[in-house]
Order: C-alpha cells, then structure tokens, then sequence
C-alpha cells in the first residue's frame, strides 16, 4: 500500500510539473508577438533582424508539418529521398518568405482576442493587427498545435478568414498538376525562390 | 451596340469592386464525401485563356490601378475614410434586399437604419454616424452570395478581362445588378433622373476599385513577391474568401478541413 501511495505521490508530483511547464496557446502567441515586435523595431541590420525571426519560426512553428500538408495528396508518392529534399527547400523556402513579409513592418501591434479550443489536437488563437494608416484593422487566427501541451506549434494563420497554409497547398497542387505531375517541378520553383 | 458596351463595362468594373482586383480563377469546389479525405477539387475550365487574362489584368493594375492608388494613400485620412464610408453606405442597397433574400431580416433592418441614418445625418454616408449610435458595420452580401446560400454551386471559374476573377454563379448574381437589384444603378443609369448622371454610377465604381486596391496595396505587393504560383494563390484565396461570406461564417474552424492534419498526425 505504501508503495502504492509513493508511486502515486511521484505521479502527482510529475502531472503538477507537466501542467506548469505547459504553454497556453494565447500565452504562447502574445510571448511570440512581444519578440517579434522587439526584434522589428530595433535599430538592427536588416540581415540581423532576419536571422532572429527565423530563429523565431524554427522554434514555434511546425515547418515540416506545414510542408506536407501543403504536398496535399503528392506526399504519398515522395520516396525518402524526395522527402529529405523537399523539406529541406521547404524549410529554406517558407524562412524567406516568412522574414521577407514580416520584416517590412516597423513596429506591429498584435492582441490577443480570444482563444477557443477545437480539439485537444487543437486551438485556434484570434488576434488583431490594429489599424495604422495605410491599413485597416486586420484579423489573424493563429492554428495551433497542442498534442504536445509542453511544445505548442504554429500550424497555419488565417487572415481575414483565408487559410495560408490552404493557399499554399493549393499553389503548390498547381505547380505539379501543370507540369504533368512531376514533383521535380516544385523543387525547381522552390529552389528558384530560394536563390532569388 | 452602345447600351450593351455600357452594360459590360459596367459589369466589369462592378466585379472590380465586388469580387477584388485581383482575383484570379475560380472553379467549383466538389466535395466528395465518399473518401474519407473530403477533397476539395477546384475546376478552373478555361485555364490557360485564364492565365492569359490574368497576365493581361496584372499589365492593366501595373500601369493604372496601382499608381492610382498609391496617389490615392497620399490623401488625408479623413478624406479616405469619408470616401470609403459613403462607397460602403452606397454598397448598402445591394446587401439590403440580399439580406432579405438570404432570410437575414434582424440584419436587413440594421443594414435599413444604418444607411437611412448615414444618409441622412451622415451626409451621403461620408461620416458613419450609425455606428456612432451603436450599429455597427455588418458584412457586405450579394447577388452571388445569395445565390450561394440557396444551394446554387459556383459552376465553372473564369477569369474576366480587367475585372478578375468569378465563376458562373458569381457573374450571374452580378447580372442581377443590371436587372433591377441595385438601386443605385437603377437612379443613375437605369432610369433617367434629373439628379443623377450615368457617370456618378461608373465613378462610383472606379472610385471603390482604386479605394479597395490602395487597402491592399501592401498585403498585393507581399503575395505578388512571395508566391511561386501567383495565378493559383489568388484562385485559391478568392475561393476561400467567397466560400467564408457565403456561409457568412466568422468561425474559422468551418472552413477548415482537418482531414490532412489528421493524416499527417497519424503518420
């Protein structure tokens, strides 16, 4: 009985750790949001300012899931070695284009609204960019990943109600449904982006 | 022969304004819920005419809409604001009966009120006293849009010279507007009103063109720079875009299909 109880203390004991080390999905939008707007409205080179948002998205976004949900039904048909290569470009890819769209903004001020749980897979994150005065206000909902509490990731943001994760895939569906289906395709556009 | 030049121009600036400069095809999108991946297949029917008018539509917003706009962010705020305003308070006699038409009748009087007090107090809508009062702005809706809600499919995507994107349905609801569903058309051009030119209706319209591209200007620029496949970005954010305010849904999760999520978690 009595090792019963230590193990069940022990238990208790790890359950109350996991629980405090967990991330709220608001909490970890609003921690991400402050860095950014830190990093963006310093006086850093542009070069530098890159590098820290790319450390950024490495570390709260799920890069290599996003790129094989936007391969849609070609994942499937990736050997190991196209899979290692196209995350890779991916990678490369979606870094550039992240810092690129993000690093033209001086000093963005993001809220966080609310934020409702779909399932225990997932929570979306409403958000708004306030108005300046060369845009409106803007809506961002932040997909998150929460099968692991401890780690939550970044899956898709959706502006204004349009999917960018989706629009990517569709993008990228377009590229290989034209060129008759070769992959090959893809990892040439990417490959352009990326030395471009 | 004139009648119906003037017909079309104004059904092509009116998708201008309705449907995004920029948007580029649309197609239907099928669910095929046999599979258990609910796919959503986008038939863009005419693609490679598509593409071709869409590169002609992207010369076009080049050399006209997009200067015009970058000039029109040079206005005071004020100025903007009030021009946006009056064009949103005019768009009201549209989303007025469609509201009607989509069942919506706690909108339809908001929408009523709003525009008859920013008629009225608000002078021609240039200040949205409305909201001032506590009613506020409500979404657009339209001929499209109803269509879309009464069960009708988007039938085959094509994209229009200078005006964009659209599907059968989508100009088919807009052809409404030229039969008797706009009002404001009805006084500038349908009717011949000792107050209103034909002119104030294609102003009007030109004018919504260049506020909602000077809007974008940033978000176009990012898209056009970071897409690998422009074309099929716009397609896709235009399907998204119609699909949301057809099922006039701010619940983003309902748009969303989750299956390849799914699938990729389960690997």
């Amino acid at each position: 009985m009595t090792k019963f109880k230590i193990f069940y203390f022990i238990f208790f004991i790890f359950y109350l750790i996991n629980q405090l080390q967990a991330k709220e999905p608001g909490t970890l939008i609003t921690e991400i949001v402050n860095e950014a707007s830190i990093i963006l409205s310093s006086s850093d080179p542009v070069e530098s300012k890159i590098i820290k948002l790319n450390n950024i998205a490495e570390t709260n976004v799920d890069i290599n899931g996003i790129g094989m949900y936007t391969l849609g039904k070609y994942r499937k048909k990736l050997n190991e070695d196209q899979k290692r290569k196209y995350n890779k470009l991916f990678k490369s890819y979606f870094l550039k284009s992240f810092s690129s769209r993000l690093v033209d903004y001086s000093d963005p001020k993001i809220s966080v609204v609310s934020e409702k749980k779909i399932n225990e897979k997932y929570t979306i994150v409403n958000t708004v960019l306030e108005e300046t005065s060369k845009n409106p206000e803007i809506k961002i909902d932040w997909r998150i990943y929460t099968k692991n509490p401890e780690r939550p990731l970044i899956r898709d943001l959706i502006v204004e109600g349009l999917s960018l994760a989706r629009t990517q895939k569709e993008e990228f569906k377009s590229i290989i449904q034209n060129n008759n289906g070769d992959i090959n395709y893809l990892f040439k556009s990417l490959e352009e982006f990326i030395i471009k | 022969m004139k009648k119906i030049l003037a017909v079309f121009v104004i059904f092509m600036i009116s998708q201008l304004v309705t449907l995004g400069v920029f948007a580029g095809s649309d197609g239907t999108l099928e669910i095929n819920n046999k599979d258990k991946e609910q796919k959503s297949e986008i038939k863009d029917c005419f693609e490679t005419v598509n593409r071709g008018i869409f590169a002609f539509n992207q010369g076009l917003d080049k050399v006209f809409f997009k200067p015009i706009a970058k000039g029109y962010r040079y206005l005071p705020k004020p100025i903007r604001s009030g021009t946006s305003n009056a064009l949103n308070n005019l768009s009201s006699v549209v989303t007025i009966p469609n509201n009607l038409l989509q069942g919506q009748i706690k909108e339809a009087g908001i929408n009523t009120l709003r525009f008859s007090i920013n008629s009225t107090l608000g002078i021609a809508g240039i200040f949205d006293v409305a909201s001032y009062y506590g009613l506020d702005k409500l979404d657009k809706e339209d001929y499209g849009q109803t269509l879309g809600t009464w069960g009708v499919k988007e039938g085959c995507y094509f994209v229009l010279p200078v005006l964009g994107p659209s599907t059968l349905r989508d100009s088919l609801g807009s052809l409404a507007n030229f039969s008797g569903g706009d009002a404001w058309y009805n006084v500038t051009i349908g009717n011949n009103t000792k107050y209103f030119e034909n002119s104030d209706y294609y102003y009007s319209r030109l004018t919504a063109g260049v506020d909602f591209r000077a809007k974008n200007l940033e978000a176009f620029n990012s898209l056009e720079e970071n897409s690998l496949d422009l074309y099929a970005s716009v397609r896709s954010l235009y399907l998204q875009d119609r699909k949301r305010k057809i099922q006039n849904s701010d619940e983003t999760t309902e748009t969303l299909n989750d299956d390849d999520w799914e699938e990729i978690d389960n690997q």
